[in-house]
């Protein structure tokens, strides 16, 4: 069967059609419309929560000392484990498994001065692993903690963006001396704006970051805070825990199968239960538009069994002037076909200009910061012009079908 | 050209069936102009739609130019309708939407022609009924006579053998359908097998040959029996 005969054909019978074609046509465009918004809407909710939860750090996980709760040769229940800074460098060297280890010191009561403007925030005693554990990047013109900083226990400090804020306002800090305990430091860093969802002890963006030693020198800490490490895959954070347990176990003599001597946050289970939640979400907008889809394509499927009834006559003659059936079937599947693709394009175009112009809106709202913005993406487009395919496919094949098994000589008699 | 033995025709509908054509013979020779006259219920168009493959016989054989018709596939049979067949309905059968251009290029679009070609073929056979000036006109703004000239031009687009009438002129007032019956006899001279349905006597009896059909079967005049019109 030549092609050519269907385009003709199809073509032709289309454009004489238009007023039953529209409302079919804005039927399936709105269905479009909405499996493409609401896919959208979750791709945007995604990709906000999975930087939200990054801004805490990628694959890391947050370990903090705990107290024994079984006795353990010779000693007690009860007793504390605390983390040291030696600790870090043994867990590097007993567990090849870690990528990176990182300690910090927290302190809440020290006033933080800059001019006449004093905070009472978070200080962080940081070593330089934890700029790229903790994603707190310098902005540009700025630095985080270094070794030098380390070896030499500078007094340099990096802030949150939301603490510099506070302290400069719009003034440039870098290079500004601001006082920690009425000692002073040199500004060296403003952390880059994040999205963070997850926090312990206060967001990233209003802490004071100095250096661990200078920390230790000033305030005395003998413990760590917590230790913070990444391990070189995120697939065996489990077994990587019991193994913290086991080497941990042995050198502070405490119960490797007591979970309550040391505290663990797993921020990649966090992040991959976040992103089943996402999923689920995603799996469920889309099922809604999908319905909303599947009910525009009823609609086609009624319009085209409507329109062979109504084409009975017309599909008789076209057998008694020597179309095959095949030619029928086709006609009536591409009917249907550019009715859903139509409608679909249409529909997919207003939906990504809708987005496009969403995106560039400059609102300013809490609720983006977790919603994020709509973002149509290629899968979004793919996905959906595969179900507009079936569902024109399906909403064309049972009409076409039904008119091609018309008996011509009934088809010329229907009134 | 047609050649056609013992032919019947049932009809089921439910439990009831209806038998059309009663094991009839009929043969028409090429070039022949024949009416097929006969009270309603009497089989005629049912003869006609198996005449033109529209429909096929419940039993005997039928060959058209030679061909046994009756065991033809459905596409071979949409072929034989497409290029050998030209039909020509009582209530015209245009589609409604289409002008009589593209009503008559409807047959040229299933036989594949290809674009100039069909559009020079649509001229020359709408002229050839004298419409070449209604040529955009949908049948909504055609008179009846107008309306059956295009359905005649479509018939014709494929250059087919055979002409297949029912009822031409039933719709149609006396003026009109003389028009119509002048292109036959035209069509005829011009070497077509031309095959009219007709209550119209005046009609038949202007044909050369009458086949009168009763209860399903040829009637000889003593009677409806199973017979022959051989001319």
């Amino acid at each position: 069967m030549s092609p050519s005969i269907i385009y003709n054909l199809f073509v032709r019978d289309f454009k004489k059609q238009k007023k039953r074609m529209f409302l079919t046509l804005l039927a399936i465009l709105w269905g479009t419309l909405s499996i493409m918004l609401l896919l959208a809407y979750g791709e945007g909710l995604k990709t906000q929560f999975i930087k939200g939860t990054d801004g805490l750090g990628e694959g890391i996980v947050i370990m903090w000392g705990g107290q024994t709760s079984i006795p353990y040769k010779g000693f007690g229940k009860g007793r504390r484990i605390p983390l040291y800074e030696d600790d870090i460098e043994y867990l590097k060297k007993s567990i090849p498994e870690l990528r990176e280890v990182a300690g910090e010191y927290i302190r809440w009561d020290a006033g933080i001065k800059y001019k006449n403007k004093t905070l009472s925030e978070r200080i962080n005693g940081v070593f330089p692993a934890y700029r790229e554990l903790r994603n707190m990047h310098p902005q540009i013109g700025g630095r985080m903690i270094n070794d030098l900083d380390i070896a030499q226990k500078r007094r340099v400090a990096f802030l949150g963006d939301a603490a510099k804020t506070r302290l400069f306002e719009d003034e440039d800090a870098i290079g500004k001396t601001i006082y920690i305990r009425s000692l002073p430091f040199t500004v060296v860093g403003v952390m880059e704006h994040k999205i963070q969802m997850n926090s312990y002890q206060g967001e990233d963006e209003d802490v004071i970051v100095i250096p661990a030693s200078t920390f230790v020198a000033i305030f005395g800490d003998p413990y760590l805070d917590n230790i913070v490490y990444a391990p070189k895959s995120q697939e065996n954070a489990k077994e990587i825990e019991e193994k913290v347990f086991e080497v941990m176990g042995a050198k502070d003599k405490f119960d490797p199968a007591d979970d309550d001597a040391l505290n663990f946050w797993d921020v990649i289970e966090t992040r991959r239960i976040t992103n089943n939640v996402l999923m689920g979400i995603e799996i469920f907008l889309g099922i809604v538009g999908a319905l909303t889809l599947l009910i525009a394509s009823i609609g086609v499927a009624n319009i085209m069994y409507v329109s062979v009834k109504e084409r009975t006559r017309e599909i008789g003659v076209k057998m008694a002037t020597g179309a095959r059936k095949s030619y029928i079937v086709i006609q009536f599947l591409l009917e249907a076909l550019g009715i859903t693709f139509l409608g679909g394009f249409f529909g997919m175009s207003i939906a990504y200009i809708a987005t496009e112009i969403f995106r560039r809106l400059p609102i300013e709202s809490e609720v983006l910061t977790y919603m994020g913005r709509p973002t149509v993406s290629f899968e979004i487009g793919l996905i959906v012009v595969l179900i507009l395919g079936i569902m024109g496919f399906l909403s064309g094949l049972f009409p076409a079908l039904r008119a091609a098994s018309v008996s011509p000589v009934e088809a010329l008699r229907y009134e | 050209m047609i050649q056609m033995s013992k032919i019947r025709k049932v009809y089921h509908t439910g439990k009831v069936s209806f038998e059309a054509l009663r094991g009839i013979d009929v043969e028409v020779k090429n070039n022949e102009y024949v009416a097929i006259v006969g009270p309603s219920g009497s089989g005629k168009s049912t003869l006609m739609n198996l005449i033109g493959c529209l429909d096929t016989p419940t039993d005997g054989e039928y060959l058209l130019n030679g061909n046994h018709v009756d065991s033809l596939t459905p596409n071979q049979l949409a072929e034989i309708r497409n290029r050998q067949v030209g039909f020509v309905f009582q209530a015209f059968n245009l589609l409604p939407y289409a002008s009589a251009f593209e009503n008559v290029e409807l047959p040229l679009l299933f036989s594949g022609m290809r674009g100039r070609d069909r559009k020079q073929r649509v001229l020359e056979v709408l002229a050839s009924v004298g419409l070449a000036d209604k040529m955009v006109n949908k049948p909504t703004e055609m008179s009846g006579g107008e309306m059956q000239r295009t359905a005649i031009a479509r018939a014709l687009a494929n250059r087919p053998g055979l002409i297949l009438a029912d009822e031409p002129t039933g719709n149609l007032d006396t003026k009109s359908g003389a028009e119509i019956i002048k292109i036959f006899d035209e069509l005829w001279q011009a070497g077509h097998t031309v095959m009219i349905i007709t209550h119209d006597m005046n009609i038949a009896n202007h044909c050369q040959r009458v086949i009168r059909l009763k209860d399903g079967m040829v009637y000889n005049g003593n009677g409806a029996s199973p017979g022959s019109t051989k001319p």
